[in-house]
């Protein structure tokens, strides 16, 4: 890495730079939670049966085992909406009388290894008196359906409404309307790291470190201290190096308010490593909804209004902190996503039923509304006799700021453009010979499109909006320079794969002239950094690196200050490069080292005009950005088997400005890469007594290297307006796409069958099926 | 998703294995070699033997020998042994074309041929083969050696006719005419994953028409087994789409098909439909 800065007319943003944290982890050092010693290992014993009522726990002789009976004191874990009719449901950290899902914890088991704390486990009995379980959501809807809890009558925990003044007018004066009954079945976010928990007892202090795989320290040390009643001073909690978390780690998880409770009680350590089938059935599962969406367009084939219905199954219990609101509410509020539409009416419901609880994952409901609102344009395309791009042309935003019937503000955004891009990319006429040509030979090829907005970085107010009694949005930043002259930046947030530590030091470097390798991010500790909320929802690089950026602009007037007293020159005259501060057109320099180094030990030589020491904190809260793209598969679908191969796949993308265009490649490809197992195979799947047959990676099946297609990526860089670094957020966007241009891609090859698949995962059982009902033998 | 507690046997020569076993094969003791399917079954505690009797050190089981008419493969013969022909002989072309669909690199490396047999899995690869080619598996025990033909020997899902105490010592596979042609397709949702359906098929040519054909049929049923229609329809049949599709549909018509929450009866057909094509399509390439 060579040393140059913004004199050399080089910047940092905007390279390629390669991520610092991967020399360590790459090599093996990483640290994760589950590399800690510990004296105690806890297995958690689950329940085996979907509801019932627990009778008795029978522990094996001699054995260490917490029960809710132990655990008087500790509060249940209670997540909070303000809005939507939300009935508050109360979670039991371990099941208390109730058992409401498969893989529901019981019981606690400590001992002195994973191993032994496992084969105690499988000794413990319980005795529940199964009672009758409801897994589907439309199930839970009917009358008579058996009541997950008592507060929320109906089983609907939450209920969104919305119509738009002039909706009934634009809906009776369409041209055509067009209807989607979509299925997304439930999906589980497989990290590679599955959650553990690590706590530690300092008896000097009575403070315990909680090590864990969380995308939220900062939040997670909050929330235990309420639910425990202890001071939040008594915890420090760390994330380390976490094996991804994709929406599945920044909910607060019952296991590590226990592993907790276990370290102060022991005043010793505590471990918990989650196995995979305790991850596949017990940790967060996502995006199991039905929606009916229909559109009214006028004869131009321009969409009028919109209207729609969501079902979210929500699972056993709301999730912290988001709630259960986190899916319907995210549908209901961006369904009309980004297309030219001001009448709307909406209903979504999130509903309970003895499944694993609910959260977010990465796209949260927009892979599923994208899905629906995607297939709808093609359908439109069909109903009206035009190329599905065609509608899209007619359709998509192109005047900004745009204001959505939800209230959302669209910022400048190329959505147009990128479908342009997309389809010169893919030469569609070139495609549709050879799809013709190849149908001859009993092949059947299909090309889908999806273009989708990403709501990115978005600050407090949006979640304020939500009635959301925690609502995350602002990070804070706290830059030093310390006296050697190395940089330290102490951040709220926490990332977990994103390469934070690279890209925010590209921001500062730029800034102060000091080159990446003399600077360390440092995250993931409440007591080395500042209160912040962490990674999730696209926001860190904007919202982090908005903060980032504010006080390395302090950091930056400051230098620039003190090297204006000692070069005795004028502050505008001096540029910082080279890690030096230079007046401009001369050969006078004084190296930062050096400026730091008097900020410390001559502070009395600014004459009380500069305070000393060189930290400066900023903080930022933007109001979010959109980013954009265009995604386009083509497949072959093998009739015979219903298997789905994907050729090709090109995407057109504007996330503004790009800090480090390998990391936002990287995330593009990843997104794509887990979309695509949504989109064809992943599934967790509940038989009717709530049993998962999906509990393993043979079952349920994220995809390999080898199901993904090569991906081709363009760029466009829309500068931010409403960002300070100008860059907006893509964490999500691959997984928003993928769903909705795979399934599109595959009803287009499956067009001259009249077969239409509205289902995510579209597996080849299901499009076999559906050739099957139409009479098409093998 | 550790194992309960068990005892490790390590024998270092196969009379020392053989009593061992005998020992404690009435305490759930069970024969690890490459070990590719049991330890994730004891990590899942859906088997918790209390004994292993761990075959990794005992001399000479990994050998692979061909004489006259026959293979010969020991009881540590590897997947990977066979990523290149062991013999030269149709045969050994088959074996390399049907072991690249078995799994992922890693476990190809370490899991065993008779491994596979012994474990019996409906999906393996091995166990089509064996059942495709009638194989001679050989079995000893304290008791003696005991020949068992493949159509005996698989029994039903994961079930064979090995006793408790005896271990699969060698499988043995008829070498194939030197002008044989074969075929192998198999389906399933993502690379090395279990097949959901697999055919295997073997054929030669005599004056144009196909001749000592053998169809067989994994992954679709409880064990993989020759499907006598499927070979009739063939037989006597000069190469054709038509013969290959009415072969097809004479597999699909006659299994006995599993069924599971992703896997109608229907759809596992359809499955062996395409399979059976595709391998002899394959073959007649």
């Amino acid at each position: 890495m060579t040393a140059h800065t913004k004199g050399s007319g080089l910047k940092w943003v905007g390279r390629a730079i390669r991520r610092l944290e991967d020399p360590a982890l790459l090599t093996g050092h990483g640290r994760f939670t589950a590399d800690l010693p510990a004296a105690h290992w806890v297995r958690f014993v689950r329940s085996p049966v979907a509801a019932g009522r627990l009778r008795r726990i029978a522990k094996p002789d001699g054995a260490f085992v917490v029960t809710a009976a132990d655990l008087a004191g500790v509060k249940p874990i209670l997540p909070m909406l303000h809005k939507f009719d939300y009935r508050p449901v109360a979670q039991p950290v371990l099941a208390d009388g109730v058992v409401r899902f498969v893989g529901e914890p019981v019981a606690a088991v400590v001992a002195s290894s994973a191993a032994a704390a496992e084969d105690i486990a499988d000794q413990v009995e319980l005795s529940i008196d199964a009672t009758a379980p409801v897994v589907d959501a439309r199930d839970a809807l009917s009358p008579g359906a058996p009541q997950i809890h008592a507060e929320a009558l109906g089983n609907v925990i939450l209920e969104g409404k919305v119509k738009t003044a002039g909706f009934d007018v634009a809906w009776s004066a369409a041209h055509k309307h067009v209807r989607v009954e979509l299925r997304s079945h439930r999906q589980n976010a497989t990290p590679m790291e599955a959650r553990a928990a690590h706590a530690a007892y300092d008896v000097a202090t009575g403070r315990v470190t909680l090590t864990c795989t969380t995308q939220m320290p900062h939040l997670m040390r909050t929330a235990i201290a309420d639910v425990l009643g202890m001071p939040e001073s008594d915890l420090r909690v760390i994330a380390p190096d976490v094996g991804g978390g994709f929406g599945q780690k920044m909910s607060l998880c019952a296991e590590y308010v226990v592993v907790v409770w276990l370290s102060r009680e022991l005043k010793s350590s505590v471990a918990w490593t989650e196995d995979r089938r305790e991850n596949l059935i017990a940790s967060f599962h996502a995006r199991d909804q039905y929606i009916t969406l229909e559109g009214a367009f006028d004869k131009n084939v321009k969409l009028l209004a919109l209207k729609t219905d969501i079902i979210s199954n929500v699972g056993a219990y709301s999730c912290f902190p988001t709630t259960s609101g986190v899916e319907p509410l995210m549908a209901m509020a961006e369904m009309p996503g980004p297309y030219d539409v001001q009448q709307y009416q909406c209903r979504a419901r999130g509903v309970l039923t003895n499944t694993c609880t609910m959260a977010a994952y990465r796209g949260v409901s927009r892979p599923i509304i994208t899905l629906a609102l995607e297939r709808l344009m093609d359908k439109a395309g069909a109903a009206f006799g035009i190329d599905p791009v065609d509608v899209r042309r007619r359709n998509l935003i192109d005047k900004f700021p745009y204001t959505s019937a939800m209230g959302l503000v669209f910022d400048e955004a190329s959505y147009q453009q990128t479908l342009e891009m997309a389809v010169k990319a893919v030469d569609l006429p070139a495609f549709r010979a050879r799809q013709k040509e190849v149908r001859q030979q009993g092949r059947h090829l299909g090309i889908g499109f999806a273009t989708f907005s990403e709501r990115t970085g978005y600050g407090s107010p949006a979640f304020a909006a939500r009635g959301m009694e925690i609502t995350p949005g602002w990070e804070t930043v706290i830059l030093t320079v310390d006296p050697s002259g190395f940089v330290e930046a102490r951040v709220g947030s926490s990332p977990h794969g994103q390469g934070l530590r690279t890209t925010l030091a590209q921001i500062i470097a730029d800034e102060i002239g000091v080159p990446p390798e003399r600077i360390r991010i440092v995250h993931g500790d409440t007591d080395r950094t500042p209160y912040g909320w962490g990674t999730f929802a696209s926001r860190s690089l904007v919202i982090s690196g908005g903060a980032t950026l504010i006080a390395a602009q302090k950091v930056r007037a400051k230098l620039i200050k003190i090297a204006s007293h000692l070069l005795e020159a004028a502050p505008h005259d001096i540029v910082l490069e080279d890690g030096a501060a230079k007046v401009a057109g001369t050969d006078r320099s004084v190296p930062i080292a050096a400026l730091a180094r008097e900020a410390y030990t001559q502070t009395h030589r600014f004459n009380g005009e500069i305070e000393p020491g060189l930290t400066e904190t900023g903080t930022y809260d933007p109001p979010g950005t959109f980013s954009n793209a265009c995604h386009v598969a083509m497949v072959e679908v093998d009739i015979k088997t219903g298997k789905v191969a994907i050729e090709k796949y090109v995407v057109a993308e504007d996330a503004g400005r790009i800090i480090n265009p390998m990391i936002a490649d990287g995330q593009v490809h990843g997104g794509i890469a887990q979309g695509i197992g949504n989109a064809l195979l992943e599934e967790i799947v509940y038989d009717e007594s709530g049993g998962v047959l999906t509990a393993n990676l043979a079952d349920y099946m994220p995809p390999t290297a080898r199901e993904i297609p090569p991906i081709e990526l363009h760029h466009m860089e829309t500068p931010s307006t409403q960002s300070v670094t100008k860059a907006k957020g893509l964490g999500e966007g691959g997984t928003i796409g993928a769903p909705a241009a795979v399934i599109n891609a595959i009803n287009d090859a499956l067009s001259t069958f009249g077969v239409e698949i509205n289902e995510m995962p579209a597996t080849p059982q299901r499009i076999r099926a559906a050739l099957r009902a139409r009479g098409s033998a093998a | 998703m550790k194992p309960a507690p068990f005892i490790r046997h390590a024998p270092k020569t196969l009379d020392e294995a053989l009593r061992i076993l005998a020992e404690v094969a009435p305490q759930d003791g069970r024969v690890l070699a490459g070990g590719q399917s049991l330890v994730p079954i004891m990590a899942f505690r859906l088997a918790k033997p209390a004994h292993l009797v761990d075959i990794n050190e005992v001399a000479g089981l990994d050998r692979i020998s061909s004489g006259g008419k026959t293979l010969t493969i020991g009881a540590l013969v590897r997947h990977s042994a066979f990523h290149r022909p062991v013999v030269d002989n149709p045969l050994g072309a088959l074996l390399t074309a049907v072991a690249r669909h078995i799994a992922h690199y890693p476990i190809r490396t370490r899991g065993t041929f008779c491994g596979s047999l012994a474990h019996a899995d409906p999906a393996s690869e091995w166990c089509l083969t064996a059942a495709t080619l009638d194989a001679t598996i050989v079995a000893k025990s304290t008791r003696g050696e005991r020949l068992i033909a493949a159509t005996d020997f698989f029994k039903g899902l994961m079930t064979t006719a090995l006793a408790e105490d005896e271990l699969l010592a060698e499988v043995r596979l008829p070498l194939l005419a030197n002008d044989a042609k074969f075929g192998f397709n198999e389906f399933s949702r993502r690379a090395g994953d279990f097949a959901m359906a697999a055919a295997l098929v073997t054929y030669r040519l005599g004056g144009g028409k196909i001749a000592d054909t053998r169809v067989g049929v994994g992954g679709a049923e409880a064990r993989p087994r020759r499907i006598a229609k499927a070979e009739a329809a063939l037989n006597g049949q000069t190469p054709s789409d038509k013969a290959f599709r009415a072969a097809a549909e004479a597999a699909a018509a006659a299994i006995e098909p599993l069924e599971d929450h992703q896997t109608s009866g229907g759809y596992r057909r359809d499955l062996v439909r395409a399979v059976v094509r595709r391998a002899l399509e394959q073959a007649a390439a």
